[in-house]
């Protein structure tokens, strides 16, 4: 499979893990699949399936909790739990669960919280930099996460200390619970805010896999003393009828007949 | 040998600082808040020292993220704003993580009780024994003089997972003159009593010893037990302490009735079935912005000397003897 097919297989598993466990977050999930397969196909991430905290391992923190159940197939399918495992999330005894925990292998940190995961992140980034170690750390937020103040606190404490090992990818999918960040509290021009704080900005169109795993490898490979975001545009829900873009999209959960048209379509 | 007396928190400090040199896995972190054993560490140890600015909320996550690493971070701000300011950080990055990733990390908050004098109620700290005890996985270490703080170094080290430990922020007589007290138990029994003991934590060790001494010559043979472990001291040889007395006082330098340690030895005795009375000493009221001098302030709220030594008389003569 190509990067636009392992994209495609990962929304129809997400889909399809979403049908047998509605209290999964469907459509923020949706939004951050490019980045995610990008990440984890794209040749972005040092991973090591068989030993998930290899030292040698770039460290990816997904900060976004809830919206990352599309890393349950990722995860699987890459081999650091077997792919059974997809049939029984949110049910007693699995360690797949509505949202993620760090006691699945591949998640580092507690993020069902959020607004968490770039201030650890940041911290990591800065260990690795004061023991010599040339490994990246990349977080993944949501937009609307960084609505709460720590994150920018680690904004600016990673700009003072120049942590070009620090990548903060937003999955800027415009929504919050209740609706449109823009009309609860704007970001305003974000790529600009976070320029302003001394990041290095790109921004990416979130659902071209191609252009974000090329985006990625580029900042990847630049060590200019500043710590760099990607601003990843995105559609929550995407590609599902009467949930891509709709303000309350979070909380909406999508008939099962829909979703069975859906897999039965696009398998 | 005879100890001086410090500053709680530079006699940890330079344990620290003389640690670093050799082992290089030590990291401290600050949220802008010095002493001048901290200046020592910034100069001698620039590169596994940061002040992240007045963000204590950064200050646990970075202090997280250093953990993950493999570090061992001390990290250091005054006690309320390490503790309520970043309680979130705390519980999630700290508390909860360490139950799934090897992680130490040492929260050290100077301030505890009313050791911030003339700064009022935002400097002041009369809750954190009964948020920090409500977290699981973390250590509650509560020293009563320097000597114990210094010793506590070495539980900080050898020991992995998140602590807090609070520290005074005035200079306070040394208790333990000669040798630090033993930690394993988590608790050092000063004195024997006949049917009364109290049980003290952080200054309030002062109070209790000296009012203990001057019932003494009114013919009241009181116990006196420094409990500086306030999670995992040893719930059986606590019992077999406790278990001979009639009557136990509780005395903190924080909230009475609001979960603190007059919450926890409540719990213990019913647990245990101890068949003793209690007695709280505790800060009585809400907060208070009135200025006097520590003792003064103490009087007011209910844990002065006279105000304790008044409140273990009457509760003496309930005791069956």
């Amino acid at each position: 499979m190509n990067l636009k097919e392992k994209a495609h297989w990962v929304w129809l598993e997400t889909l399809g893990i979403h049908r047998r466990a509605p209290e999964t977050r469907l459509a923020s999930s949706l939004s951050s699949i490019e980045i995610f397969v990008a990440l984890y196909y794209g040749g972005v991430l040092r991973i090591n399936p068989n030993n998930p905290r290899d030292e040698n391992r770039d460290r990816c923190i997904i900060s976004k909790g809830h919206g990352s159940i599309c890393m349950y197939p990722i995860l699987a399918d890459l081999g650091f739990f077997p792919l059974e495992e997809l049939k029984h999330v949110c049910e007693s005894g699995s360690f797949l669960g509505g949202i993620p925990d760090p006691v699945i292998p591949g998640y580092e940190t507690v993020n069902g919280s959020l607004g968490h995961g770039l201030g650890v992140g940041t911290g990591m980034a800065f260990g690795l930099k004061r023991k010599g170690s040339d490994r990246s750390v990349f977080v993944v937020a949501g937009d609307g996460e960084l609505h709460e103040g720590a994150n920018w606190e680690a904004i600016m404490f990673a700009a003072q200390h120049k942590l070009d090992n620090l990548h903060l990818i937003v999955d800027q999918n415009n929504i919050s619970m209740l609706g449109y960040t823009d009309d609860i509290v704007s970001h305003g021009d974000l790529s600009s805010r976070l320029s302003a704080f001394g990041w290095d900005c790109l921004e990416v169109q979130g659902h071209d896999v191609l252009a974000v795993q090329s985006v990625l490898h580029q900042l990847k490979s630049v060590s200019g003393g500043k710590p760099k975001a990607l601003i990843a545009r995105t559609l929550k829900g995407r590609g599902v009828p009467g949930l891509e873009n709709a303000s309350l999209s979070h909380i909406i959960n999508p008939k099962p007949e829909l979703i069975d048209s859906l897999l039965e379509k696009f398998k | 040998m005879i100890f001086k007396p410090l500053a709680m928190r530079d006699a940890l400090l330079e344990k620290i600082w003389q640690a670093m040199s050799k082992d290089t896995k030590i990291f401290f972190t600050c949220a802008d808040f010095g002493s001048p054993v901290l200046d020592k560490i910034r100069a001698d140890f620039p590169d596994r020292f940061v002040n992240v600015g007045i963000a204590e909320q950064n200050l646990i996550n970075i202090s997280a993220g250093l953990a993950l690493e493999g570090y061992t971070v001390f990290a250091y701000a005054i006690a309320p704003f390490i503790t309520m300011r970043c309680y979130e950080q705390i519980r999630v990055s700290l508390a909860l993580l360490s139950e799934v990733r090897q992680m130490n990390v040492n929260l050290i908050g100077v301030g505890a009780g009313y050791s911030y004098v003339v700064s009022g109620p935002t400097h002041q700290c009369y809750e954190d024994i009964t948020l920090m005890r409500a977290l699981p996985n973390f250590q509650v270490l509560s020293p009563a003089d320097h000597v114990t703080s210094a010793a506590f170094f070495d539980t900080c080290i050898n020991q992995s997972g998140p602590k807090y430990l609070r520290l005074d922020a005035q200079i306070l007589p040394v208790i333990y003159e000669l040798e630090p007290p033993n930690l394993s138990s988590g608790f050092h029994v000063h004195k024997r009593g006949e049917t009364m003991c109290l049980v003290a934590t952080g200054y309030m060790l002062h109070t209790a010893l000296k009012v203990a001494a001057e019932l003494s010559s009114d013919g009241f043979h009181i116990g006196v037990i420094d409990l500086f472990d306030l999670a995992r001291f040893s719930a059986s040889e606590l019992q077999n302490v406790l278990q001979a007395y009639s009557g136990v006082v509780s005395l903190e330098e924080g909230f009475r009735g609001r979960g603190g340690l007059d919450s926890m030895l409540f719990e213990f005795i019913a647990r245990r079935g101890l068949k003793t009375k209690m007695l709280n000493i505790g800060v009585e009221g809400a907060y208070h912005f009135e200025l006097g001098t520590r003792t003064e302030l103490h009087e007011k709220v209910g844990i002065g000397h006279h105000a304790v030594k008044e409140a273990i008389r009457k509760f003496a003569i309930t005791l069956p003897n």
